[in-house]
């Protein structure tokens, strides 16, 4: 399986058959019923699945088919994404889940510092949560495949696609949106460097780019032209701004670290 | 009546500055609510039953199973048994429940039988089409038979520009909320004025009851002009629902098939030419698609319309598929794609360079000089001589690089437009059109034109648009936008002043036409210290404040506003013959352009474009499956848009001049986005020797030209 993991260079279908990696498509609510908030995490090298599955005597069946994409991109910037190592040991160490949904069940979401407490089915994407139950718009839904970027928030601080991670996963986690961003006295530079280069058209991808480049340039103080031009594949624009985006996170950068406006 | 005519380019003060948009830091913060992110009160969400067979007959619908899920709301038939459907995607019912979630639950519940029938999906291939092509009768001009008898060099090729999808990123959709007899529309439009009218039409309703609301919207590119089948079934769901708000938008997949495709083009084209290159005689045989009605012929030769001794014939080819809508600058980048590949083989095979028979046959277009300055001005700056070869790039090496032409033409005059201005006696300001801002920086062009009027700054100005309760503005399509609104403002906001100038003149103790505002001030001409700061002058209104109209007719322009612009690009493209892949190393955009308003917002327009051009070049089709008759790449894995990395250099050029400038106002939405295709398809023909027939050039495509498979 190989998905369009954040910061890979979108390539053209030939290339991707002809490096002879297997990649299939995961088509919603196609997961099997005990396989229950199971994970699928992609590596550099394509992808690792580490499911969660239910105890196989112990837990009692799921009434109805479980979540339409019970999967979390593992989306590291900047150094691509994680060694599938890394990912085996975070699988080995995740704690048993317990069996939750399908009906509602009570989640707290910490939102840019804030803690809020949902009744959401298990099923509901960080994306849906943000946008249909907090109102918190600015991540926006286009492909809900993870494909393009849209509907970045940052999750520990890592750029994530929150239309493919559950919002029942993202508990105890310190999710940022772009709201957060923009709640300080002065509007973060990114947002500044965005309207000075004129890294906006229709607007709808932007607070996913800028959301994107919060989490590259986290990792990247000093970037050059080149490694923004990389840092940031993970993201499509319909309208073609890429010229002013990558003048905007060079921009910032520089703001950032002459600490201006850090 | 004062004189509207704009300022000259060196008394400007605000016009033809670079201003960042107004609406920048609300979109880059997450701020701007587009229509998808409306949320309402106790807010309903739809999800569609769509059509899974390329052709079928509906023989039963049974909503029962869905009515009884959880947290349903409301179900509406959009299409009743024995309807026969003609492409997958189509719209059979839209069902409503309490969440996202459970309405996608109760839209699978939904039962559909088909009586399944045979399709066809593929055109590229004429042969094979049969009866679903149909030809439209043979076009001649001149003697094309003794022109190719005495054509010195004749060159012969196929080319084919597949339909592409427009992929906006935001999903068509709206909100709908009846209160009472009223309804509140909340879509994503490029017709703010007449998108609330067409919805009255179809649920027959008066316009009247239809208040249309969008502060920003996710992108159009010609696809967002009217309600569609979609609005009318969230207005009955919502009213099915006692008028709860429902919340409807196509997800990714269904987008992708129904919500508009630009027609694909094929064509055989023959041309007979002398020895240096003077073309003689042109013949094609073309055809295309745009679903199950067709397509038209493209107006080929393109910009070259003057070629003598043409023979054209056209096969409109009918497709079970997604209908085709306006797709920024229709037609225009497969004409500019046929003619310039067409125009480039016959270079090559006259030994010749191609820049040199581009403007050796400038004479057969219908500006010879903007051409002509054009192609050298491209050329220079894409370093043409030092760079450009015969055909095949001989450097050694797997690496070949290439240069390549497209050129462009396009109208762009303003569409019919209507503002007020309102002018507080506090001195603000106000301007309302119905218009719409699709990203092209409408808003901030308005703004500056206002200011610029009344001598105020921008930040003075306040914006008001996405409304249908203001003054009525054209639809955004055709690059007719700023051409339209910038002259109606102009007009509303000096209608506006002559007021202001009136109620000050008394207390400068002269006269109206001796006062001009400037700077904040209302001041006497050549007496600038004889003056009243804006908001004194202002105060001499009283309490009521200036309510002044100005419209637009595109018929009596004013020269604010004229269209008809040409454009060349040149493309730079380095060729892997390894692995087949194109990567663009330069692409030098040179645009004829009239009075510039916002430089810009004016270049981004032409980044855009040049970046939209290059995905149409080198990654996206829509795919068809003969065998199911389904789009296969419905999503964004492989739908292929270009990547920020993917995007080499580009230089944009404006080709800002006094001659130019006094042609008024021009839209450049369309223009740019025609010739990168031509330009790309063009310097990879450059650089390995051999034409790859059917874009997007793909590396599979590449290595089989490559290999003489193409």
């Amino acid at each position: 399986m190989l998905i369009g993991e954040r910061g890979a260079v979108k390539t053209p279908l030939a290339v991707l058959v002809a490096t002879g990696l297997p990649f299939c498509y995961i088509q919603r609510d196609r997961v099997e019923p005990r396989q229950t908030g199971f994970i699928i995490r992609t590596g550099k090298e394509g992808v690792l699945v580490s499911s969660v599955k239910e105890p196989p005597e112990a837990a009692p069946k799921p009434k109805v088919r479980f979540s339409r994409r019970g999967f979390i991109r593992g989306v590291g910037l900047g150094s691509g994404a994680l060694g599938s190592g890394v990912l085996h040991q975070e699988a080995q160490a995740a704690p048993a889940a317990a069996v939750v949904g399908p009906g509602p069940a009570p989640i707290t979401l910490q939102v840019n510092g804030k803690l809020h407490k949902l009744n959401l089915e298990p099923r509901v994407t960080l994306l849906d949560a943000l946008r249909n139950h907090l109102d918190h718009t600015g991540a926006k839904k286009v492909c809900d495949r993870g494909a393009c970027g849209a509907c970045t928030v940052l999750v520990d601080g890592r750029a994530v696609y929150s239309c493919s991670i559950l919002a029942i996963e993202a508990q105890g986690k310190n999710i940022q949106t772009i709201e957060g961003l923009a709640s300080g006295p002065k509007p973060d530079p990114l947002v500044s460097a965005f309207v000075n280069n004129d890294a906006s058209q229709c607007g709808f991808c932007t607070p996913g780019f800028v959301m994107a480049a919060k989490a590259f340039l986290g990792a990247n103080r000093a970037p050059n032209y080149e490694q923004v031009k990389q840092g940031l594949g993970g993201n499509l624009c319909r309208c073609g701004t890429y010229m002013g985006i990558r003048r905007a996170v060079l921009e910032a950068a520089k703001q950032v670290q002459g600490g201006k406006n850090a | 009546m004062p004189d509207y005519s704009w300022p000259p380019m060196e008394n400007r003060r605000v016009i033809g500055r670079r201003m960042s948009r107004l609406d920048g830091a609300s979109k880059a913060s997450g701020r701007a609510k587009y229509g998808s992110d409306i949320n309402r009160p106790g807010m309903l969400f739809g999800a569609l039953v769509t059509c899974p067979h390329a052709h079928a007959r509906i023989k039963s619908i049974d909503t029962g199973a869905a009515e009884k899920t959880k947290g349903f709301a409301a179900a509406h038939i959009m299409t009743e048994p024995g309807a026969e459907i003609q492409w997958a995607g189509w719209e059979v019912v839209a069902v409503a429940a309490e969440t996202e979630e459970l309405a996608r639950d109760a839209a699978r519940a939904v039962k559909v039988e088909y009586e399944v029938l045979p399709h066809f999906v593929r055109e590229e291939d004429l042969a094979k089409a049969g009866a679903q092509a149909k030809a439209s009768g043979e076009q001649i001009t001149g003697d094309p038979d003794q022109a190719f008898q005495q054509a010195e060099v004749v060159s012969e090729g196929l080319y084919g520009i597949p339909v592409l999808t427009h992929c906006c990123m935001e999903a068509h959709g709206q909100v709908i909320e009846w209160k009472g007899d009223q309804m509140e529309y909340w879509p994503s439009t490029q017709n703010v004025s007449g998108i609330g009218g067409d919805l009255a039409k179809q649920l027959k309703l008066p316009a009247t009851n239809i208040h249309v609301m969008q502060e920003a919207m996710g992108g159009g590119f010609g696809s967002k002009f009217s309600s569609d089948r979609w609005a009318a079934a969230c207005a009955e769901l919502s009213r099915k629902s006692g008028g709860r708000a429902v919340k409807l938008f196509l997800d990714r997949a269904t987008e992708l098939q129904i919500a508009g495709n630009r027609p694909s083009h094929f064509a055989r084209i023959k041309l007979g030419a002398k020895k240096d290159g003077a073309i003689t005689g042109w013949q094609s045989e073309s055809w295309s698609t745009g679903g199950i009605t067709g397509g038209g012929m493209p107006q080929i030769p393109y910009v070259y319309t003057n070629i003598p001794n043409q023979r054209k014939n056209h096969s409109a080819v009918r497709v079970n598929a997604g209908p085709q809508r306006a797709w920024r600058a229709p037609n225009h980048p497969a004409a500019s794609y046929l003619t310039c590949c067409a125009i480039d083989d016959l270079a090559a095979k006259a030994n010749l360079d191609p820049l040199e028979v581009f403007a050796t046959n400038a004479g057969y277009t219908a500006r010879a000089e903007v051409y002509r300055y054009q192609l050298q001005k491209a050329a220079a700056l894409i370093e043409w001589k030092k760079l450009w070869h015969p055909r095949g790039d001989p450097a050694k090496g797997h690496i070949k690089r290439g240069l390549g032409i497209g050129v462009a033409t396009w109208g762009g005059a303003g569409h019919p437009s209507n503002c007020r201005a309102v002018i507080h006696p506090d001195g603000s300001v106000e301007v309302e059109l119905g218009s719409q801002d699709l990203g092209t920086g409408t808003r901030t062009i308005i703004a500056m034109v206002a200011a610029e009027t009344l001598g105020l700054p921008v930040g003075a100005i306040k914006v008001k648009i996405g409304d249908n309760k203001y003054p009525q503005s054209g639809a955004s399509g055709g690059s007719t936008t700023v051409g339209g609104v910038s002259a109606s403002t102009r007009k509303a906001t000096m209608n506006a002043l002559e007021k202001v100038l009136a109620a000050a003149a008394p207390a400068l103790g002269t006269t109206p036409d001796q006062l001009e505002a400037v700077g904040g001030k209302v001041q006497v001409k050549g007496a600038p210290a004889k003056a009243l700061a804006w908001r004194a002058a202002c105060a001499k209104l009283g309490v009521t404040p200036v309510t002044e109209m100005g419209a637009h007719d595109p018929k009596n322009p004013m020269g604010l506003s004229t269209g008809n612009v040409g454009g060349v690009q040149i493309s730079h493209v380095a060729v892997d013959t390894e692995t087949g892949i194109v990567k663009i190393i330069k692409h030098v955009v040179v645009q004829d352009c009239g009075l510039i308003i916002n430089p810009k917002t004016a270049e981004s327009q032409c980044y855009g474009a040049a970046i939209m051009g290059i995905c149409g070049a080198l990654y996206e089709e829509r795919v068809m499956d003969q065998q199911t008759g389904r789009m296969l790449n419905v999503d964004f894995d492989y739908y292929k848009l270009a990547g920020i990395a993917d995007i080499g250099e580009i230089v944009v050029h404006l080709d800002i001049r006094p001659e130019h400038d006094k042609r008024g106002v021009i839209g450049l939405g369309e223009p740019p986005v025609v010739p990168p295709v031509a330009a790309i398809a063009n310097a990879v023909a450059n650089a390995i020797g051999v034409r790859v027939p059917v874009v997007p050039v793909t590396p599979d495509k590449v290595l089989a030209a490559l290999e003489g498979r193409a």
